[in-house]
């Protein structure tokens, strides 16, 4: 009994030791350009070691978002997976500039860009395809009925600078879940 | 020569092992084709232990230096291709080998009493398998290596509670990176292989215990001769170490053929995406797992749903290790008897031929039902097992063994 004991204890450092060591890198922030984001082009870019999607959007895109809505899970984003500034169908705060961590709720791949109508199944309207399983969300990050991941992608806390040429990424959305 | 040999035995059991083992064990005479896949797993697992350690011996598992490290065994070290590839064909090969070796445990009912545990330590071997598997496929740090390794640990991660405590345990930091590779090869050439080589000898002592089932499905050892031999019974050696060696020499033509020929079998047994790096900022375009973990993913992608998807993953996994409990016909084991049974089990491997084929291709929404489809025929088989078995159609079971 006191021998199980003392092996169970002994378990506690060997378990511990496989954590994450204290190199394991803190937040900062970023600041990206938009000058160079022609309308309907995207910019990938690496924050906190997670890619972080900025979208410029047409027009057409944008009016994209509307007609998609009977399709998706959370339309109006109720789930806090954005900062309250950005809880709208542009899932932004100016409806041309999407900014999103691109990371499939379901089990954390980058999701395929897939803008052009018609190009994931027939009547698709533009949006983000998972190549993992299958998910599906629209231009705005809003994710699908019936796919596999659960919520809408995450936006990140951020704000124009510099006149709106630039957008600077300040902090993790804490109530938001990646995946 | 005998000299030796009584010194030996009066300090350690060894011509007793051989008897019991091998000259006095006495098996089935009617054994077929199946059963050349015991020894074949044996001889699969030496080889793949052997190759792994001359592998070892220039991998280097940090997320900067893995991938080049492969590249120097493939073009630099001598002979370092022919070790590599053996190790990956091996990896396949191993799958091939225990999914006709369990197929086998189906067709004859060798899961059935008194054999449970002989099944449940071969299905926990199953299990070690797939996680040996894993761990190695991660190791060579391409992109699917990368993309499989965050997929997989995102799963561990969706457990309920202690979910990402163990995510960030078994991923040593937030990523996939060289702290995951340090813990991996841990797993993958120390952990694993060791807890394999147990089970490895606990399923040949249970074996041994409970004797082989055969084709017929009938118990030999209740019919013994004056002598105390299992009447229809022959000693394994010479009989079925001649009948193994066989079956060794057809399988090394096989895995040569491969091996020289054909070593990734077009993306098969080595994915044409793992030849890029890892790119933490890039998943590859169409995402698909080795062909031997295919079934899984494609009954994962068919539930459009997190949890419920990972649970059934999990549920597809563990079905076989009930087999013993779910299979209630009282009269008959073998699928020679049961001719209901056998198209159950045809269905069965169809499916999971089917899931298979479907989740190597691209995530489409055109191929989400057919997958939904095999997904709930295979778990069709198992639910109704236990009411078909009792009411099925049997023959008559002989006494003794046919031939
Ligand atoms: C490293 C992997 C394995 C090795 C080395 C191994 C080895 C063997 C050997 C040498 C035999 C006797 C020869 C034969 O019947 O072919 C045997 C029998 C058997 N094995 Fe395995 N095995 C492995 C994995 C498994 C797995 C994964 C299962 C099932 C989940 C399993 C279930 C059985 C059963 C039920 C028998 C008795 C079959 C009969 O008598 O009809 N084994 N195994
Ligand atoms: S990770 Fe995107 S669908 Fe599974």
């Amino acid at each position: 009994m006191v021998g199980a004991l003392g092996c169970a204890g002994l378990a506690v450092p060997f378990v511990k030791s496989l954590e994450p060591d204290a190199s394991v890198a803190a937040a900062a922030t970023t600041v990206a350009d938009l000058t160079g984001i022609a309308p309907g082009m995207q910019m990938t870019l690496s924050w906190q070691d997670k890619p972080v999607i900025i979208v410029h959007r047409t027009p057409e895109m944008i009016a994209s978002l509307k007609e998609v809505e009977p399709q998706l899970a959370d339309p109006n984003c109720t789930v806090p997976q954005q900062p309250p500034y950005a809880k709208n169908i542009y899932r932004s705060i100016k409806p041309e500039w999407l900014v999103m961590v691109r990371v499939c709720t379901h089990l954390c791949c980058i999701p395929l860009f897939k803008p052009a109508p018609g190009s994931v199944e027939p009547g698709w309207d533009g949006g983000f395809h998972c190549p993992c399983h299958g998910s599906l969300y629209d231009l705005s990050g809003r994710v699908y009925k019936n796919v596999p991941a659960p919520r809408n992608m995450a936006i990140p806390e951020y704000r124009f600078v510099d006149g709106g040429k630039k957008v600077e990424i300040t902090a993790m959305y804490p109530e938001a879940k990646l995946c | 020569m005998s000299r030796v040999l009584a010194w030996i035995d009066r300090r350690f059991p060894l011509s007793r092992l051989i008897r019991e083992s091998m000259t006095e064990y006495y098996a089935p005479k009617n054994f077929n084709f199946w059963y050349f896949f015991g020894s074949l797993a044996l001889l699969v697992f030496a080889m793949q232990v052997i190759t792994g350690i001359f592998l070892l011996a220039h991998y280097q598992p940090s997320a900067s230096k893995a991938f080049d490290s492969i590249q120097t065994i493939m073009y630099d070290v001598k002979w370092g291709w022919l070790i590599r590839y053996l190790h990956t064909t091996g990896a396949s090969f191993f799958f091939i080998v225990i999914y006709l070796h369990m197929l086998r445990g189906y067709l004859y009912g060798s899961y059935r009493k008194p054999r449970e545990l002989l099944w449940i330590v071969g299905f926990v071997i199953y299990v070690c398998l797939m996680a040996e598997a894993y761990f190695g496929y991660v190791l060579p740090f391409g992109n699917m290596s990368y993309w499989g390794g965050e997929v997989i640990t995102s799963i561990v991660g969706a457990i309920p509670y202690a979910g990402s405590w163990l995510a960030s345990l078994a991923r040593g930091g937030f990523g996939i990176g060289t702290a995951t590779l340090n813990r991996f090869m841990a797993f993958h050439a120390v952990l694993v292989p060791a807890l394999l080589g147990l089970l490895v000898v606990a399923h040949v002592l249970a074996l041994h215990e409970t004797g082989s089932n055969n084709p017929d499905g009938i118990e030999i050892r209740e019919h013994l001769g004056p002598d105390g031999k299992p009447l229809d019974g022959i000693p394994f050696h010479p009989y079925y170490t001649v009948k193994d060696i066989m079956g060794v020499g057809v399988f090394l033509i096989a895995l040569s053929l491969v091996v020289f020929y054909a070593p990734t079998v077009h993306g098969l047994f080595i994915e044409t995406y793992n030849y890029i790096p890892a790119n933490p900022l890039q998943t590859p375009p169409d995402v698909t797992p080795a062909w031997y973990l295919a079934p899984y993913y494609a009954m994962l992608r068919a539930i459009p749903d997190k949890k419920l998807g990972i649970l059934v993953l999990f549920l597809a996994i563990a079905a076989p290790f009930f087999l013993p409990w779910l299979d209630r016909n009282p009269r008959a084991k073998s699928i020679r008897y049961r001719p209901v049974y056998l198209a159950m089990v045809v269905v069965l491997v169809a499916c999971l031929l089917v899931l298979g084929w479907i989740g190597m291709q691209p995530a489409s929404p055109a191929l989400l039902p057919p997958a939904r489809i095999g997904l709930a025929l295979y778990f069709l088989f198992f639910a109704s097992l236990p009411f078909v078995s009792r009411i099925e159609p049997t023959r008559p079971v002989p006494d003794r063994l046919r031939m």
